[in-house]
């Protein structure tokens, strides 16, 4: 679920409380950092830290409960900005990087059931008859 | 009601990939377009949080024809081959058309990949795409109700604007119903908001319902957070005491997750990811960064440490149950209005198994643009009638039939993950505990319909909370009424198939939930069985 909006980096231009499906969050007073308003309500999705420009927001890994943070631990962790920068969010239009890999998809999802296939295979062929 | 705050030809009620291809369809077609979202057009939805493969195959007979053979052989008698012919005809054509929008890449024999797209990507690209086309895209407008005609036919809808907090009203001469399936709140990722809004709009408006006992499957997730599930193809499993469980491969596909299932009843199960294919291993980051957050951020080690998993169920965005479609353009029994995605039944292209991957991304993609061009021919022939009166027909939540009262309503979602996403309850399903869960939500529904009294914005989450319910109810009733066991639909009292099971069976009903099985076409059946 979402941790934690740093303040100091964010700009109040209150792209997240937008671009979040799920509507966890409120504006803030006068045009400040947003409020989360309904945690109850997140699905721990990564949106908001993808569209979020300033990098400012951190969602925990657990969607099952409240998680607290350390801030300045997130800070040094490096973690700020992760989806953005894995997903190569800001690429010029037109830009083939972002998504070059991405035909490996399906080839790599087979893979590896092919590769559960061929194990139960030799399971149950080693096992004694019934 | 509220004086309407926009006229406009075509109401796109939905924000995901069905809606924003049915307001392209629409706006391509001539018509003012008002796309209305109860998130935002670009992360809302399971497309947005997911990739989407589409059904992708050359124009080529012999191949069309193989693929199409292939999806018969699994659709149990409940498929069409022409519906399926439409749908990757329309796929072939349509994809390409977003390379303005979408950075295609190659693939590895060095021609573009259109097949497969991510979702954060795709529904940006669909969002710029429709907005270039002059639609208007409102987000956080949930719609709460459909309005109707005297003469019964789709007049518009209302709804309020949760940034705005205010009411709206929107007059059109047809509307698109895409507002997703449900997976009744069991924490798949992107479905939070997937709660069978549309299912329940289009029924009070008179719309049916199709397939909705296809509704039982599940996806494979670490136990703290939903992902996609491309790393976990090649996973070992264990039990809590470490011994190894044995469990058939994903590709025995229901067998696989019963497998599963039976072993988390029993206890935790834990994931070992250690002969996932090598190539994976390094570039999983560049497929699917959300896949790889919810490890790195809890400190476990994706492809060396085990891990609790469990499974997260779809519902009907994997299952193939929705609002029935009654003719060629995508229209339900209401006239002017249609239904696109996975509001509507599946069942046309992929019958009674999941089309979870390609075939039900390829349908989005068709029946959004198709819904879509026939509302914006329905608007230019008769106009928006917007003159006209037109009256709301939404129900519970909104218009108690008696005196208001606090509803718990957490008690009534807790109700509706039991009934339907408990393991034994779906992969075992059975007449007794079918009939109890029909009673259990039968007087949730009432209370609710009789009761619940929601205002400004509380009445998104009262009509989410009806929704889940009524989808409940629709999937129960349809598991009574189909006594076999058919693709996903899979009864422990009835395993086999039965020989005039190769019919779709119809659902709908508020106050009481009927279930009436169709005659498909060509067929003369000597008798309708009545459920």
């Amino acid at each position: 679920m979402i941790a934690h909006i740093f303040g100091d980096l964010c700009n109040g231009c209150h792209d997240c409380v937008t671009a979040c499906p799920t509507h966890v969050l409120d504006p803030g007073a006068q045009g400040g950092t947003p409020v989360i308003a309904r945690l109850d309500q997140c699905q721990t999705c990564f949106m908001c830290e993808l569209y979020c420009p300033q990098d400012a927001i951190f969602v925990g890994p657990d969607q099952t409960r409240a998680e607290t943070i350390d801030p300045a631990a997130i800070k040094a962790s490096g973690l700020l900005g992760q989806m953005r920068r894995d997903h190569i969010w800001d690429a010029p239009p037109g830009d083939p990087a972002p998504l070059s890999e991405y035909w490996r998809l399906g080839p790599l999802l087979a893979g590896g059931a092919q590769i559960a296939a061929e194990r139960y295979a030799r399971r149950h062929a080693q096992a004694p008859p019934a | 009601m509220h004086p309407p705050d926009i006229e406009t030809d075509v109401l796109v009620i939905g924000g995901g990939m069905a809606a924003a291809w049915a307001a392209i369809g629409a706006a391509r077609g001539g018509a003012a377009v008002v796309l209305v979202d109860k998130g935002f057009v670009g992360t809302s939805g399971v497309t947005a949080t997911a990739g989407p493969g589409h059904w992708w195959v050359p124009p080529d007979p012999g191949l069309r024809a193989a693929a199409i053979e292939k999806r018969r052989r699994i659709a149990f008698g409940l498929a069409e081959q022409r519906w399926a012919e439409r749908v990757l005809e329309t796929t072939w054509r349509s994809l390409p058309q977003l390379a303005a929008y979408y950075p295609f890449s190659r693939d590895g024999t060095g021609a573009t990949f259109y097949a497969g797209v991510r979702g954060p990507e795709y529904m940006r690209a669909l969002r710029r795409h429709a907005l270039d086309l002059g639609v208007r895209v409102l987000d956080h407008h949930p719609a709460l109700e459909l309005l109707t005609h005297r003469d019964g036919s789709v007049a518009g809808a209302a709804g309020y604007a949760r940034l705005l907090r205010r009411p709206w009203t929107i007059r059109a001469a047809a509307c698109v119903l895409a507002t997703g399936g449900c997976a009744f709140r069991s924490g798949l990722i992107g479905s939070h908001t997937n709660t069978g809004d549309g299912y329940l709009m289009g029924a009070e408006a008179g719309a049916e319902l199709s397939g909705m006992e296809f509704s039982t499957i599940y996806t494979l997730s670490p136990a703290w957070c939903s992902t996609r599930t491309l790393p976990y193809t090649a996973a070992r499993f264990f039990d809590t005491a470490g011994a190894e469980l044995d469990i058939p491969p994903p590709m025995a596909d229901r067998d696989h997750h019963r497998a599963l299932a039976k072993a988390m009843l029993e206890g935790p199960v834990y994931a070992d990811l250690s002969e996932a294919p090598e190539a994976l291993k390094p570039i999983l980051r560049r497929i699917q960064p959300a896949t790889i957050a919810p490890f790195e951020r809890r400190g476990v080690r994706l492809f060396e440490d085990r891990f609790e998993v469990k499974l997260f169920g779809e519902g009907t965005i994997r299952g193939t149950g929705g609002l029935r479609i009654v003719d060629d353009d995508c229209q339900t029994t209401v006239r002017g209005l249609f239904a696109a995605g996975d509001a509507a039944t599946r069942e046309l292209v992929v019958g009674a198994s999941s089309g979870g991957g390609s075939p039900n991304s390829a349908w989005a993609l068709t029946s959004g643009q198709l819904g879509g061009a026939a509302a914006a021919r329905l608007a230019r022939t008769q106009g928006r009638r917007a003159s006209e009166p037109a009256h709301g027909q939404g129900r519970a939540g909104l218009r108690p039939t008696r005196a208001a009262r606090a509803v718990d309503e957490g008690a009534a979602i807790a109700a509706v993950k039991d009934e339907m996403l408990s393991y034994d309850k779906a992969f075992w399903r059975r007449r007794a505990t079918l009939e109890a869960a029909r009673a259990r939500l039968d007087d949730i529904w009432a209370e609710i319909d009789q009761h619940r009294h929601a205002n400004c914005l509380d009445q998104v989450a009262a009509r989410e909370t009806a929704s889940l319910v009524a989808t409940a109810r629709w999937s129960t009733g349809a598991a009574l009424a189909r006594h076999e066991s058919r693709g996903l639909h899979a009864r422990a009292d009835a395993p086999d198939l039965a020989p005039d099971g190769a019919r779709r069976l119809l659902v709908a009903g508020l106050d009481k939930v009927w279930t009436r099985f169709e005659t498909p076409p060509g067929q003369a059946l000597p008798s309708e069985a009545a459920a």
